[in-house]
């Protein structure tokens, strides 16, 4: 039979506020454990949570970027069940109102557009961390998390495969980047998926049995969790079983999802307005100020780079895909004065492999976007070719020297006096009498052995378009 | 609404209250009183009424993003049966 797949995602993005949602406490990550939480966070008796603004605001902010309604009026609720690591024994959060109402983005996938439906944001406050080992039997907590103001984007089940889940996670974390309303850390867990997972019949028009994943903090987790967890329930469905909703746990180690604990019971939370906290009205003056600090979103750039520069849809989705990576690249066109196609070719091919092979992102490349357009100069005027420019790359990579620097200090300038290339060509010639008579006498391919012989001479500082001029010249 | 004693037992369990088992029937008869005293409500109109969120009338105030806490750790902990390298220690709830 041919099945369907069918996905959902509700991601977890931190907001990145200096305080906590309802208390003055620090976000900061890594401090000591409890060091950050207060009385507010431990849910002591006597206290009351008072809003941060700024969780409002950049609720706000990610609600106009995907398009979608603003609540005028929006209520916290509470969230009720018992962990250590939520002191209060419920978690404020929204339910019946959010913040954020019906939205969509766009994914790009095999040159295709789709749109994804958001069915609502809410903002909530994290719960603090467990630490289950080493305590002799006993559970550790840290509570520094508890009160992180957190935004939980819902969206549609309008995904249908691993593939698709993934290009909207993306698409999701460069966006709350380029909103500056999270840093997208993962392996802090600043940006984390639930997956609701389930399969039917092509063509069937209601969905079947679902199942959630929790926690996924890496864009491959998410496509093996869900690849492993489409694979178990076909196989569970075709071997006549039923798939049981229910929470599971991805284990990457073991590439697999195992059940957590039932649904049914998890799923109690009672609901209600808190009343500790009023109704949150969002005046029209406060989305006008927010509406003009919305920077230009990563499918507006898009299309810029593709009109302004010339790109191609994946050139210009790829240095659009981190607004650091689009400001490096234009901030390099404009240093460089080159054409833009020099510089995008540098920044996906020498500047990336480079940074992916020291794991780094672009805000952390050894080179900045000035020091690459002084090399990128000189590829221009003809000092140095595309080939040495490559060494020229590496040695820039290990230390702090300019390019100029480099190529003066090693020598490297480019051999354009065609006198001096003249007479190597025939050194070369009158060294090889055999490979020429060869070559006269119709094996073209020894053309490219003169052309090495030439650079090896040259150390590689010929300009090789003269040089191959020259030897065909000399070569009749 | 008659709540069943697996109901109370149900209910128990979700608030974590330990309620001895002579007493089910009696809190399931209380609650079903409680609960038949609300259902008179639903017997009104309320699709043109917007719920009420909040008793009061008044809108949630906004603080301004500023850090106001101070480490208070030790004064906290003082209070916690059992702690260890800062953290809170609690009994295990994962096998």
């Amino acid at each position: 039979m041919q099945w369907e797949t069918v996905i959902g995602l509700e991601i977890h993005a931190q907001l990145a506020t200096r305080s906590k949602i309802f208390s003055g406490a620090s976000t900061a990550y890594g401090a000591a454990p409890n060091t950050q939480a207060c009385a507010i966070d431990l849910g002591m008796p006597g206290v009351l949570p008072v809003l941060n603004e700024q969780a409002v605001r950049m609720a706000v902010k990610f609600g106009m970027a995907i398009e979608a309604e603003i609540a005028p009026y929006s209520v916290f609720a509470r969230k009720n069940y018992f962990y250590p690591d939520l002191p209060k024994g419920y978690q404020i959060s929204q339910f019946e109102l959010p913040i954020v109402g019906n939205g969509h983005l766009d994914i790009l996938l095999d040159g295709e557009i789709k749109r994804i439906g958001v069915t609502r944001a809410h903002l909530e406050e994290d719960a603090g961390k467990s630490l289950h080992e080493d305590f002799h039997g006993l559970t550790g907590v840290d509570l520094n998390r508890a009160g992180t103001p957190l935004l939980e984007i819902v969206s549609e089940p309008d995904m249908r495969s691993a593939k698709e889940a993934v290009a909207y996670m993306k698409k999701l974390h460069a966006l709350v980047r380029y909103l500056e309303i999270c840093d997208g850390n993962m392996q802090e867990g600043s940006f984390r998926c639930d997956a609701n997972i389930s399969v039917r019949p092509a063509g069937q028009q209601e969905f079947g049995t679902r199942t959630e994943i929790k926690n996924l903090n890496s864009f491959r987790f998410v496509e093996k969790a869900i690849d492993f967890e489409v694979e178990r329930q076909i196989d569970l469905l075709e071997s006549g079983g039923v798939v049981v909703q229910e929470t599971r746990l991805y284990d990457s180690t073991r590439d697999e999802t195992r059940s957590m604990r039932g649904k049914e019971e998890a799923n109690d939370y009672r609901y209600f307005p808190d009343p500790d906290l009023l109704p949150v009205v969002i005046e029209d003056a406060l989305k006008e100020e927010v509406k003009a600090e919305l920077p230009e979103l990563p499918d507006v750039k898009r299309e810029r780079f593709k009109s302004q520069y010339g790109q191609d849809q994946d050139t210009a989705s790829a240095l659009t895909s981190s607004r650091e990576l689009a400001d490096y690249f234009e901030a390099l066109v404009r240093e460089s004065g080159c054409d833009a196609r020099l510089c995008s070719n540098w920044v996906m091919g020498e500047l990336a492999g480079a940074l992916n092979k020291d794991a780094l992102e672009i805000t952390d490349s050894p080179i900045g976007h000035e020091r690459l357009a002084g090399l990128l100069k000189r590829i221009a005027d003809n000092t140095i070719s595309g080939k040495i420019a490559k060494q020229v790359f590496e040695e820039m990579w290990q230390g702090d020297a300019t390019a100029d620097a480099i190529i003066e200090a090693k020598g490297l300038r480019q051999i354009t006096d065609s006198g001096a290339i003249e007479k190597i060509i025939d050194q070369v010639i009158a060294d090889n009498p055999g490979q020429v008579e060869q070559y006269l006498g119709g094996k073209e391919k020894l053309f490219g052995f003169f052309v090495g012989q030439v650079m090896k001479a040259t150390q590689g500082k010929a300009n090789p378009a003269e040089v191959n001029r020259m030897l065909k010249e000399k070569l009749r | 609404m008659s709540l069943t004693s697996e109901q109370v037992n149900k209910i128990a369990h979700l608030a974590r209250l330990g309620i001895d088992a002579g007493d089910v029937d009696a809190y399931a008869r209380d609650l079903s009183g409680i609960l038949d005293l609300v259902a008179q409500l639903d017997a009104q109109q309320t699709d043109q009424v917007q719920p009420m969120a909040h008793p009061l009338d008044q809108v949630q105030r906004l603080r301004p993003d500023v850090v106001t806490e101070e480490n208070q750790r030790e004064l906290f902990q003082a209070l916690a049966p059992q702690v260890e390298e800062g953290l809170y220690l609690v009994p295990k709830v994962i096998e």
